[in-house]
């Protein structure tokens, strides 16, 4: 029996017909009570799971998931890591998350395929020029590498972009951050799934909380399509549906829910090495290791749960692309799809108690919250097993909207990602 | 691209259309004092359900205001009053 992945393992499977391998992770029965409970099996619940396991030694914990691991928006973005975040609070919460996914393969011994292959924001304008040292000049005294680039320097890293005079947007430069990039989703998701397991953490599939169970003001369990399970703290990060959860258990967010799409085209030979993202054209693109080019847009205007693609936004995203790189208006889309994504009013997500005890949120990640899922589960865990914020969490807590503290990063992830 | 009926001008292209609020706030009285608390929920909570919605869209093109009423799951247009009409509603 192999548990461990490894060249050595690999190879010696290969000489007996692969059969040694066991399962990822088990699929348990609910049991009737756990410690913890974490709602919701995307990126930031399997995550929480792994580092409450791993860092705190919770261990008699429940994950539940509505439908299979992964099939929410941790399995439908298109994979871009950075942070290069404009305010101290932000930047510190996604460094430490683009930190965590430099030793996430060799700490979960599964390759996630994180690619530091850079990511740049692009300038039109001389002005535009001028906000982005600006916004590289914060970034910096923040502590990230992000840097400002020429049109030469553009160039350098993606020839393939439209540098004519004559296009829609000529470049004048991009906001730079080399150690930006993507990893695969899927092994994300999959990585932390077994890694959780592996601590003893019931992951499991196919059951939809229904209703939050609350005691005197507290959060004691939750109804699901498997039965009723208790716990004394439960956390949820059910990204889009955020609200609906919320409903259940009575406690009020500021948050809309909106379609976020994506594209994917045929495999192509190597054209592009990097990220590159334009606001004004309203698109950002990379290609992914099998070829294909991974092309993402801005939010549906029409506040939405239908998981689904629409062709307004196709227009502007890919008509986008056309201008950004004509080369490639020849090339065939493969797929299409849409997931629900949490939008806040700043932008930012919310991290801590949910207003009812004994239910914390790690949500209102929106358009931009792969990247964080090692961040946000590193601090819902914490809160769930010390019952107190982590300092970087704090700034995040819902209470800022009260108190007027909004951390808004509508410029650094508005559209891009 | 979907049609959304405006009250006024009758069925039109999506884009004319921007979603404004969820009804049923009401702005606080802000000559006396008011909670952070209450400020906070009137600026920011949604309910944002999952459905059936009422909501309160603007024609752009028309400038005017109106009810819509929709499901937010499949995006089927259920109806489409003007607040006046809705307000009388209400005031029924
Ligand atoms: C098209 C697209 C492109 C994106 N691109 C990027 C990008 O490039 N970079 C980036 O950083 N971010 C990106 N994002 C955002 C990112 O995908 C999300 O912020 C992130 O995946 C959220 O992870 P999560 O675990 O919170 O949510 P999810 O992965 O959505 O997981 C939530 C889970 O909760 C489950 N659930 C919901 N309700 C219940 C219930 N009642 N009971 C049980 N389970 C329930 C759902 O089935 C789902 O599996 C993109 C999103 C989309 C849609
Ligand atoms: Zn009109």
């Amino acid at each position: 029996m192999n548990k461990t992945y490894s060249a050595l393992n690999l190879f010696r499977e290969g000489l007996r017909g692969q059969r040694g391998w066991t399962p990822a992770w088990r699929s348990p029965k609910p049991k009737p009570k756990y410690d913890v409970i974490i709602i919701g099996g995307g990126g930031h619940g399997l995550a929480t799971a792994y580092y409450l396991a791993k860092n705190h030694g919770v261990k008699n914990v429940a994950l539940l998931e509505k439908g299979w691991i992964g099939g929410g928006n941790s399995g439908r973005n298109t994979t871009v890591v950075r942070s290069d975040y404009y305010y101290p609070e932000s930047a510190a919460l996604y460094d430490l998350s683009v930190r965590l996914y430099e030793g996430l393969s060799r700490d979960l011994n599964y390759n996630i395929m994180f690619s530091q292959r850079g990511m740049m924001v692009l300038t039109h304008s001389e002005a535009e020029m001028e906000m982005a040292a600006r916004q590289v000049n914060a970034m910096q005294i923040n502590g990230i590498d992000s840097q400002l680039l020429e049109t030469e320097g553009v160039r350098k890293l993606a020839p393939i972009l439209n540098f004519g005079r004559e296009a829609r947007y000529p470049i004048h430069g991009a906001m730079y951050q080399p150690r930006g990039g993507t990893a695969r989703h899927d092994a994300v998701v999959w990585g932390f799934a077994r890694g959780a397991d592996s601590f003893g953490v019931d992951i499991i599939q196919n059951c939809e909380v229904t209703d939050v169970i609350v005691e005197a003001g507290r959060a004691t369990g939750v109804a699901t399509t498997r039965g009723e399970i208790r716990a004394n703290r439960i956390g949820a990060a059910v990204a889009g549906h955020s609200s609906v959860l919320a409903q259940m258990a009575g406690y009020k967010l500021p948050i809309h829910s909106y379609a976020l799409q994506a594209f994917v085209s045929e495999p192509l030979k190597p054209v592009m090495d990097t990220v590159a993202f334009s606001p004004a054209y309203g698109t950002y693109f990379s290609q992914s290791d099998k070829g294909g080019l991974v092309i993402g847009g801005g939010l549906d205007r029409i506040p939405s749960y239908g998981q689904r693609g629409n062709l307004p936004v196709h227009e502007t995203v890919l008509g986008g692309l056309c201008e950004m790189v004509p080369m490639l208006s020849k090339v065939k889309l493969l797929r299409h799809w849409g997931g629900i994504v949490d939008v806040t009013p700043d932008s930012s997500p919310i991290i801590g108690p949910s207003g009812v005890d004994g239910l914390y949120l790690d949500c209102g990640w929106g358009t931009g919250g792969f990247k964080a899922i090692p961040a946000g589960g590193y601090m819902l865990a914490h809160i769930l097993a010390t019952g107190e914020h982590h300092e970087l969490s704090r700034p995040f807590d819902l209470s800022r909207f009260t108190k007027g503290r909004l951390i808004d990063e509508g410029a650094a992830s508005g559209i891009s990602h | 691209m979907q049609l959304f009926p405006c009250p006024f001008c009758g069925l039109r292209n999506e884009r004319e259309f921007h979603y404004m609020a969820e009804p049923g706030k009401f702005r606080p009285d802000t000559s006396s004092q008011i909670s952070a608390e209450d400020w906070a929920a009137y600026l920011y909570d949604t309910r944002n359900e999952k459905g059936r919605v009422r909501e309160i869209w603007m024609h752009q093109t028309c400038r005017e205001l109106f009810v819509m009423e929709r499901d937010s799951v499949t995006m089927n247009v259920l109806g489409s009053t003007s607040l006046r009409a809705s307000a009388g509603e209400a005031a029924e």
